[in-house]
């Protein structure tokens, strides 16, 4: 494999990871304040719909953004009603919100642009470009750092390296700053959290909002920059496989980065079996690569290689005793 | 004390969330334009309206009751198996390998070999999870949602290198031999004189799927083991100290339940498809969820679900025959359901307790003047 190919793959990592690497982190915050959250992929596919179709509206891919963010928190909302006020069961209104994400794009997508359940293709202006760094032409004759950072580097959407930047955001949010305490507290030990005067159900509907926010961002990624417009079922499991980044990051930001660079790679591997044959020296079968990240996750929630403990009051409704 | 009299726990609960969940589905269909008399009009007459609906509402309906006995057994022991879709994968290829693989005489013989493999395969693919839930600690929910991937991906892999014959694009197996084709309900009725459509899917599989209803009823509430099974999962510190194990019964309950989720392959891929296709489960197992909620994990109300859920999906396909309506409104009826029966229970709960706990004190009170 030479160089230029590796930079690619490295390049289409990156842009996979993206969406895997939001979502996962929209997870981490609602699971460390103790909701577990499936429905990260209903959630993406809306925000993607309404982003796309927004965007295709007004011809603002911002105004589209925005739209999408404010479809993913409706649904937050409705996860944090069914979860932490009317304490329902959490796995099964994720189940729930999955299905109606589903089903509702199609639905307002045929009644709204009448194309079979998709968005008109959406034009520029309408999606987010990529952004040329400043000197990454200049650079791009420099060898070895010359295409690592005009063509690995430079040339993404705002989305992806607000994404990466969620992560040290996260980290600092969660470890650094009283709320982050008092939300990490509150996945572990909400009866503690209660005791010292603070809201048990204001720090969970605010990490499940915050979980909207970047699944939101996660989904308009998809249909804005990723793809230029929403087609029916576009998220593809994505949620899924963000859910098994997280709990092979063990619920942690840093590690949420390399987990889900790790399955963008997998996800560039997939598209290019003539790399694999080439470097390896025989042919690994596609599927096999795109069910890796489902096992690998298995072998880590089996304790196998590094346990894997989720927070303490993960998936229980919080009773206060009376 | 229970708060509420049974009649209001078994029926009017479900009751009411169905019925919100049938408001919001109505205000859906107004919103895109469409007239929600209509469209239940439409719905009826096609899946009711004559044999050939019959048997596809039974059709469907056969493969929810698999699918939605799966998820009620694996809920009395306080488990929740996502898995049932990857298990009804598992369970058509145990049928597709029983099919073309053994040189069965007669269907009778087929059917019963070809279903215990696809229990064997179903259970053997709910069997790892439990493992990895009662050994090792692992949520079974993302374990089982793993497997669903999993599952699709070894399927796909299998069907397009190598089950697929030489020479054909499609990614299937060949056709399954003629001795293994099942009866449909044409069949089976018409030497009673009852003339039933031709054309229709619905098959004897109905009648094991009938005939689980039955036995996991029996199970449940007339065994050792399904008491077992209900005390496991009514408190798990109190079944350990009567001397259950907690291994075992996560074992079994999740046996039983991916052997239930993979058999249901005896109607879509030998009753219907006569051949394994990608994709043969079509979401089923997922229904199951909406299925066993909706029946509250009763044989009985998943029976009864599970003809509502077949009357769904064959009157949705009319509808989005005939209106602009698309097939995914089915998929938002099915959110609803399991938001307002599962999720939101609570919600239609706890003002109905509260009027039931005023009625009892009013009766109390007037009782008490009169003495």
């Amino acid at each position: 494999m030479d160089y230029a190919t590796f930079i690619q793959l490295l390049d289409s990592s990156v842009r996979l990871a993206t969406p895997l690497l939001l979502a996962c982190l929209a997870g981490l915050f609602s699971e460390r304040a103790g909701i577990f959250d499936i429905g990260l992929e209903g959630k993406m596919l809306a925000a993607a719909f309404f982003s796309a179709a927004i965007a295709s509206i007004s011809g603002s891919v911002w105004v589209g953004l925005f739209a999408g963010i404010g479809a993913s928190l409706m649904l937050s909302a409705l996860h944090g009603v069914a979860s932490i006020t009317f304490r329902g069961n959490q796995l099964i209104s994720g189940v729930a919100i999955n299905f109606l994400a589903a089903g509702m794009t199609v639905l307002i997508a045929q009644d709204w642009f009448k194309q079979g359940g998709r968005t008109p293709s959406l034009v520029s202006g309408a999606r987010f470009e990529g952004i040329i760094l400043p000197g990454a032409d200049a650079m791009a004759s420099v060898p070895i750092i010359g295409p690592l950072y005009s063509e690995l580097i430079s040339g993404h959407s705002i989305l992806v390296y607000m994404a990466f930047a969620a992560v040290p955001l996260t980290w600092w949010l969660l470890y650094r700053t009283r709320f982050g305490l008092r939300l990490r507290a509150v996945g572990e030990n909400p009866a503690a959290v209660d005791t010292a005067g603070v809201s048990v159900v204001g720090l969970r509907y605010a990490a499940v909002a915050i979980c909207g926010v970047l699944c939101g961002i996660a989904g308009a990624y998809l249909s804005t920059a990723l793809q230029a417009g929403f087609v029916k079922d576009m998220s593809a499991g994505r949620g899924f496989i963000a859910l098994a980044a997280l709990i092979f990051a063990k619920w942690r930001p840093w590690y949420a980065l390399y987990a889900t660079l790790l399955f963008g790679l997998f996800g560039a591997l997939e598209t290019r079996p003539d790399v694999i044959e080439n470097v390896i020296g025989m042919k690994v079968q596609s599927q096999l690569l795109g069910a890796l990240p489902y096992v690998m996750t298995v072998v880590i929630l089996a304790g196998f290689v590094g346990k894997a403990i989720p927070p303490r009051a993960g998936g229980e409704p919080y009773v206060k005793e009376r | 004390m229970d708060v509420m009299p049974k009649w209001a726990e078994v029926v009017l609960v479900p009751l009411i969330s169905l019925l919100l969940a049938a408001i919001i589905s109505a205000l859906v269909i107004l919103a895109i334009g469409e007239d929600p008399v209509a469209a239940v009009k439409l719905m009826v007459t096609g899946a009711l309206g004559s044999t050939y609906g019959w048997g596809y509402t039974l059709y469907y309906a056969t493969n929810f009751m698999f699918t939605g006995l799966a998820v009620a057994i694996a809920f009395h022991a306080r488990l929740f198996n996502i898995g049932g879709e990857g298990q009804a994968m598992l369970g058509g290829l145990g049928v597709a390998l029983a099919s073309l693989y053994i040189p069965w005489p007669h269907w009778t013989l087929a059917l019963l070999g070809a279903a215990a493999m696809a229990g064997l395969f179903g259970a053997f693919w709910a069997a790892i999870p439990a493992w990895l839930q009662a050994k090792r600690g692992s949520h079974i929910v993302i374990t089982t949602i793993m497997f669903n991937f999993i599952a699709a991906a070894l399927l796909n892999y299998l069907l397009v290198n190598q089950l697929r014959p030489k020479g054909s694009m499609d990614p299937s197996t060949r056709s399954f031999p003629e001795a293994t084709h099942l009866p449909t309900l044409h069949d089976i009725l018409t030497p009673f004189g009852i003339s039933f459509s031709k054309a229709a899917p619905a098959n004897v599989s109905f009648l094991v799927a009938v005939a689980a209803c039955f036995l996991l009823w029996l199970l449940i509430w007339r065994t050792r083991l399904g008491y077992e099974i209900r005390s496991y999962g009514k408190s798990e510190s109190g079944a350990k100290y009567a001397g259950i194990s907690p291994v075992k019964i996560t074992m079994i309950a999740m046996i039983i339940s991916g052997a239930l989720a993979g058999m249901m392959a005896i109607n879509n891929v030998m009753g219907e498809a006569e051949r394994l296709v990608l994709n043969a489960t079509e979401g089923a197992g997922f229904i199951g969820i909406a299925v066993a909620l909706m029946g509250r994990s009763h044989p009985l109300g998943v029976f009864i679900s599970a003809i509502l859920f077949g009357f769904l999906y064959q009157g949705g396909a009319e509808l989005a025959l005939w209106t602009t309506i698309p097939r995914e409104l089915i998929v938002v009826i099915q959110a609803l359901v399991i938001l307002f029966t599962g999720a939101l229970d609570n919600m239609v709960r706890m003002p109905l307790e509260r009027m039931f706990l005023a009625l009892r004190f009013a009766r109390r009170s007037s009782k008490g003047a009169d003495d």
